[in-house]
């Protein structure tokens, strides 16, 4: 239940019915940390959480704090907190009992539960709801007594599952603020699971992206954002633009792919030889429609699709070769309006495409369509 | 939408009506009202004012008369005796099976089944079944015998036991189905939060999953007991219907077909249902103290 310095994940893993739902985790917690565990869904992340709040049996791996083997202690002797998607709050119990329920499990004194208990609904804002049943709250006052419930017993951990996904986009922009000042306030390691890029990319300290149960990247937003280890991460991340494509010559850290006939330089990212088969990501913000004048990585192209988007327009654009782009620009453009789309090298990322089933749903080389 | 035109005067005191929920659909009310009203009320009602037409005497000296006679007033309080232990039993007993049993695991429909089978006995055959299984030669006592744990037969049939194990086995699977499905409306995510802040599963159990299906257990145990309460063939066939069983359902049948004073045997089933409705009105008012609205499982 005390603090630890050290929160060690060891090649922590899950079977489901012979079905692999984690494989061999290896994570360490620093205390005071915010991790995200990202992915789309069925990638493993909410059954990482399970597992570490004792919730679901481990089959291999172990869970280390210090140097004291958790995964065997039952949840209630872990002294984690938890955010459950659904809430769950106790329907049966007020505001002020449910926020007060894990100060009662510990048997503190009376005074210091009652304390305590007005200290965290003070934090959360709920003062003027203590004597209500959470059916008698809106979706985000029950997010808030879940979340005072979870962190009012000051647990070295903090587990969060989704805690937003169930509120309106306005709500979770102010939770999501919300989350954040309480985690630089109260210093509470936490580890939350999402699947949505940008919360996590906002929140937390460090990544852990999933796919298919096993861990893809670890890393900083600014890593993760820049830089994704594949091509799985970097669609994931918000590389909208990806493409199929064939190394002409690598050069160090930097290719040449051929698509379309035409020549893009990019940077690589991982091992793959000349002639060998790769994926191209860009960021639709990366791809600039000024690119009159430039002579390498420029494409022409014709805008088809426009969405306003306040400050800037979300636009998808057809090449003269044939392919779509999506690309994000302030600048004011119409759809058919002629355009040339230039790529700086360092944002254009090249990736090995791995098993040719996965890059299946991708678009061919320009050069292929035409 | 203008006011109804001309050639359709009806339409706006029909969308009026149907605000009101009144629509052409309270037709699918009919059989459900016919049957109440030709099944219950009109008996009811018929053997109420029968109950105050005794042969002779004043309106309530047939009331009187029951209540005077000993032998007659003891009914209440043996079909009580038998009638509220067997309910709570039934209803304790559901509870733990049925808490491992929510959720999913395999042979469940198996267990279900096999727990659910004494509904479709019939009470006859339960009877007939618990005269030869605990009767004085039957396998139990013959069992007892054998190892010699006991010198005589006990008796377990044509007495109270017998009535009373008759009523758990038939009385059993609804007070279990019902508990099952009570449980199964309960989010299990509230006991995994419970255990992350720090309930064991004691806790868990009393704090968390018990309050929320006390409103279920109250209602289950005044089914469980109605039943009960009218038992009538097992204290026949399984009980001593002139002593010990001797219960207020057998006390209106010989008054209504030995002795055919109908008026007395209407104000006997009157009293039982007074009892009945006071022993409900007890329970639902004690579970009215408890918690009882959504409890966001899938039930």
């Amino acid at each position: 239940m005390s603090a630890f310095s050290q929160l060690r994940l060891d090649g922590v893993s899950r079977r489901f019915g012979g079905q692999d739902a984690l494989t061999d985790l290896d994570l360490t917690i620093e205390t005071g940390e915010f991790i995200a565990l990202l992915g789309p869904s069925g990638c493993g992340k909410s059954t990482a959480l399970n597992c570490l709040a004792g919730l679901l049996p481990l089959t291999r791996g172990s869970i280390w704090q210090d140097e004291r083997r958790i995964d065997t202690l039952p949840p209630e002797r872990r002294g984690f907190g938890m955010v459950f998607q659904s809430y769950a709050l106790f329907p049966h119990l007020t505001v002020r009992a449910n926020i007060a329920f894990g100060l009662r499990m510990r048997r503190l004194p009376k005074e210091e539960t009652r304390r305590r208990t007005a200290e965290a609904v003070r934090l959360v804002r709920l003062e003027d709801h203590v004597d209500k049943l959470p059916g008698q709250l809106s979706g985000g006052q029950q997010q808030r007594v879940a979340i005072a419930r979870a962190v009012v017993f000051e647990p070295s951990l903090v587990l969060m599952d989704e805690p937003l996904s169930n509120l309106d986009a306005k709500l979770r922009l102010e939770m999501r603020t919300e989350i954040r000042r309480l985690h630089q306030s109260l210093g509470l390691t936490t580890v939350y699971v999402t699947h949505d890029q940008e919360e996590a990319l906002s929140l937390a300290d460090r990544l852990v992206v999933l796919r298919e149960g096993r861990v893809q990247q670890i890393g900083s937003p600014r890593e993760l954002h820049t830089r994704p280890a594949n091509w799985h991460v970097a669609d994931f991340m918000g590389y909208r633009n990806l493409w199929r494509g064939r190394v002409a010559r690598r050069d160090g850290s930097r290719a040449t792919v051929e698509s379309s006939g035409q020549r893009l330089l990019g940077e690589a990212v991982g091992d793959f030889a000349d002639h060998a088969d790769v994926v191209v990501a860009v960021r639709p913000e990366d791809i600039r429609v000024d690119g009159a004048g430039e002579t390498s990585n420029a494409l022409s192209a014709t805008i088809e699709v426009v969405e306003y988007q306040g400050r800037e327009l979300a636009a998808e654009a057809r090449t003269d070769t044939g392919q779509s782009l999506h690309l994000r620009t302030e600048q004011r453009i119409a759809p058919g309006d002629q355009v040339k789309l230039a790529i700086d090298p360092q944002r254009l990322l090249v990736y090995p495409a791995g098993a040719t089933a996965e890059t299946d749903r991708l678009a061919d080389t320009p050069a292929a369509t035409r | 939408m203008s006011a109804a035109g001309p050639g359709r005067p009806s339409a706006h005191w029909r969308h009026r009506l149907a605000e009101r929920g009144i629509d052409r659909q309270l037709i699918l009310l009919v059989p459900a009202l016919v049957f109440v009203i030709a099944l219950f009320l009109y008996p009811f009602f018929y053997g109420l004012s029968l109950s105050f037409q005794p042969t002779d005497g004043g309106p309530f000296s047939d009331y009187a008369r029951f209540f005077s006679d000993a032998y007659e007033r003891g009914t209440i309080w043996i079909t009580l005796r038998i009638a509220l232990p067997a309910a709570l039993l039934n209803v304790l007993a559901a509870v733990p099976i049925a808490y491992r049993m929510r959720g999913r695991f395999r042979g469940k429909r198996l267990v279900t089944t096999l727990l659910v089978v004494p509904i479709t006995l019939g009470t006859v055959l339960t009877a007939q079944g618990l005269l030869n299984f605990l009767g004085p030669t039957g396998w139990f006592n013959r069992i007892l015998l054998a190892t010699h744990l006991v010198d005589e037969p006990v008796r377990l049939t044509h007495n109270y036991w017998g009535v009373f194990f008759s009523l758990v086995i038939t009385g059993f699977p609804f007070a279990f189905l019902l508990v099952l499905s009570y449980l199964s409306g309960i989010d299990p995510t509230l006991e995994r939060a419970a255990a992350t802040l720090g309930a064991d599963w004691r806790r868990r159990f009393t704090r968390i999953t018990l309050p929320l299906l006390m409103p279920g257990l109250a209602t289950t145990f005044c089914l469980t007991f109605v039943l009960a309460f009218s038992v009538f063939p097992s204290a026949v066939l399984v009980g001593n219907p002139a002593g010990e069983t001797r219960v207020i359902s057998l006390a209106a049948y010989q008054a209504a077909y030995e002795q055919y004073d109908y008026p007395y045997a209407s104000a006997i089933a009157m009293i039982m249902g007074f009892v009945e409705l006071v022993v409900i009105a007890v329970v639902l008012a004690a579970r009215s103290r408890f918690y009882t609205g959504a409890t966001g499982g899938k039930g």
